[in-house]
């Protein structure tokens, strides 16, 4: 049935484009059905389907010669942050309108130079900085699981688009960032795969940067295999990034056993959090069982500096953020605001940024701003640096005494509706994060895993925290913890 | 410490981001909560331990100290609100 390929993973793709069952070119044309039939989740911000053709067809001109590695025809939405040559690349911001890169993320080169295929790019929050895609200049993006009540829910964020995206089947896969949870809470919230690597492990040259201490690009997939896949495709050194690392890239698909015997798992017990949602600490349980099952060794263990990480990503990720953005100034590309007669420089910067950027970016701009001033550097920024430090210790004890992952719910909820935390204040938003963003800060790879359904039929995720640069041992836990859980729910498609 | 909207005007200002004065009670409110949210921090030991600079230990690459890019004008220019004769175009910055 042509009208299901856009359904398959990668790996199940891979296998029929090399066995030459279907072509790229099938392949694209039903992803790009389904992209085009998707306006109600509003995944996609930008459709590139003269793109997406051309490519299909020079993968179908590499299969046909037997050069087809893993990604060779696979047909991807690619995340709006992802500079992409000639294509609209605006991070969902109104001050990046009409911004058309002269150049190729590392990221999205190296995909395409494995032969994969660009269907557009993916609606986010505005530069990455939100937790349920609503603060994006192209409007919300819509999860497509619906809980019981039917109401619209929301994919979670940053990575919005390509949660729903890829949950959706518009595409086999997807880019995502993440810089405090941007690919693991979509992830769990759209009951798909999201792999946050080692940081320095993906260039991030090329991606409109938010935190560059904290910033990593990251597969988001069907399953576990495919980011496996899809991670090798997408990452290695880089000279244009300095903090890309020159290590070889493992086959990361090959390390998926599923034989996890003697591997000891640690449990956290700084992650049991007051009023966690009794199907959270379930799911948790049940993820544990079946680790030990598995074979591994459980252990309990501490973080103790787990809740000052949050508070100090809340003054990092600013403090970056107001540094990287202060680029956007009406000069150089994108939005300039309509000045009046006598308006000078310091004008235009200041009305080309209050009209270019959403309240959200605002806020963190300003946010970060204070605490790098003058006065305030080291009571905030110094100080939250050096718990960061302290945060990262906490992981390297653990790792030293013997523990080879960690597991840990993958976010505090299921997706809640749209519009939901509207009267919220914005920390209210940012604890969707408290899982997750321990791993930004302490460089760590992350994988979020779906492993069951609550009680209104909603996905849940599991994350898998892991050593600096043992992806490959930790999609392999991940890949047991997903065949254990045996989660194969999907959305009933109804936009 | 409590955020004003004094301060709340005088942030927006470092920042180069106009907003209104009616706006500045309900940013200087946002700020309250977000720097309250991050006091947690204080009860923080953080005696001895150095800032964490970058998460990975490594070396900064060096390569040898010749041109690798360059003369890319019309790509530099193309995605400019206001290109003239080469150069990008701003308003009067000195009088």
């Amino acid at each position: 049935m042509m009208s299901d390929l856009n359904a398959l993973t990668i790996a199940a793709a891979r296998d029929k484009l090399r066995a030459r069952d279907i072509t790229a070119t099938e392949l694209t044309e039903a992803c790009l059905a389904a992209a085009e039939g998707s306006g109600k989740l509003n995944a996609f911000a930008h459709h590139t389907p003269d793109i997406a053709r051309e490519q299909a067809k020079a993968a179908d001109d590499r299969l046909a010669k037997g050069d087809a590695p893993a990604m060779c025809g696979i047909p991807l939405g690619i995340k709006d942050l992802f500079c992409t040559k000639g294509v609209p690349s605006q991070a969902a911001s109104a001050i990046l309108n009409g911004f058309r890169p002269e150049y190729e993320s590392t990221v999205t080169q190296n995909l395409f130079d494995a032969g994969a295929v660009m269907l557009g790019k993916l609606n986010m929050d505005e530069f990455a900085m939100g937790s349920s895609n609503e603060t994006s200049t192209y409007g919300n993006v819509v999860n497509p699981w619906k809980g019981d009540d039917g109401a619209d829910l929301t994919p979670g964020g940053s990575s919005g688009g390509s949660a729903a995206a890829v949950a959706g089947d518009l595409c086999l896969a997807a880019t995502g960032t993440d810089t405090g949870g941007s690919i693991r809470q979509p992830a769990a919230f759209a009951g798909i795969t999201g792999v946050k690597p080692t940081y320095g492990r993906c260039s991030r040259w090329g991606i409109v940067a938010f935190a560059s201490s904290l910033d990593q690009a990251g597969p988001m997939t069907k399953d576990v295999r495919d980011a496996a896949i899809m991670l090798s495709a997408m990452c290695g050194h880089d000279p244009k990034d300095s903090t890309s690392m020159d290590m070889p890239v493992p086959d990361f698909e090959a390390a998926l056993t599923g034989d996890i015997k003697g591997k000891t798992i640690g449990i956290p017990r700084e992650y049991r959090m007051d009023g966690m949602p009794s199907e959270i600490e379930k799911l948790w349980e049940d993820g544990t069982a079946m680790l030990r099952d598995a074979g591994a060794r459980i252990v309990d263990i501490s973080l103790p500096h787990t809740k000052y990480a949050l508070p100090a990503y809340y003054v990092i990720a600013p403090a970056e953020a107001s540094s990287n953005l202060a680029r956007y100034d009406g000069v150089r590309f994108g939005h300039r605001a309509k000045l009046s007669q006598g308006d000078g420089i310091t004008e235009m910067y200041e009305k080309t940024r209050a009209e270019g950027f959403g309240a959200e970016v605002q806020r963190r701009v300003m946010v970060g701003t204070y605490v790098l001033s003058a006065g305030f550097y080291d009571a905030y920024y110094n100080r939250a640096r050096k718990v960061r430090t302290l945060i990262k210790r906490d992981f390297d004890t653990v790792f030293a005494d013997g523990v080879d992952a960690i597991l840990t719910p993958a976010t505090p909820s299921a997706a809640f509706p749209l519009g939901a935390m509207a009267d919220a204040d914005p920390v209210q938003m940012y604890l969707n994060d408290v899982f997750t963003v321990t791993v930004n800060l302490a460089g760590l790879p992350g994988v979020a895993v779906p492993a069951g359904l609550n009680a209104k039929g909603l996905p849940l995720g599991l994350q898998l925290i892991g050593r600096p640069w043992e992806e490959a041992d930790l999609l392999n836990v991940a890949y047991t913890l997903e065949r254990a859980a045996g989660f194969v729910a999907k959305p009933a498609k109804w936009w | 410490m409590s955020i004003d909207t004094e301060t709340a005007a005088r942030v927006a200002k470092l920042a180069r981001i106009r907003v209104e004065p009616d706006a500045l009670p309900a940013l200087a409110d946002a700020f309250n909560t977000i720097l309250g949210f991050v006091e947690q921090l204080n009860e923080v030991d953080v005696d001895g331990v150095e800032p964490m600079t970058g998460v990975t230990p490594m070396r900064l690459k060096r390569r040898d100290d010749v041109v690798t890019d360059g003369a890319q004008q019309k790509a530099v220019l193309a995605n400019a609100p206001d290109a003239r004769e080469g150069f990008f175009a701003v308003p009067k910055v000195v009088e």
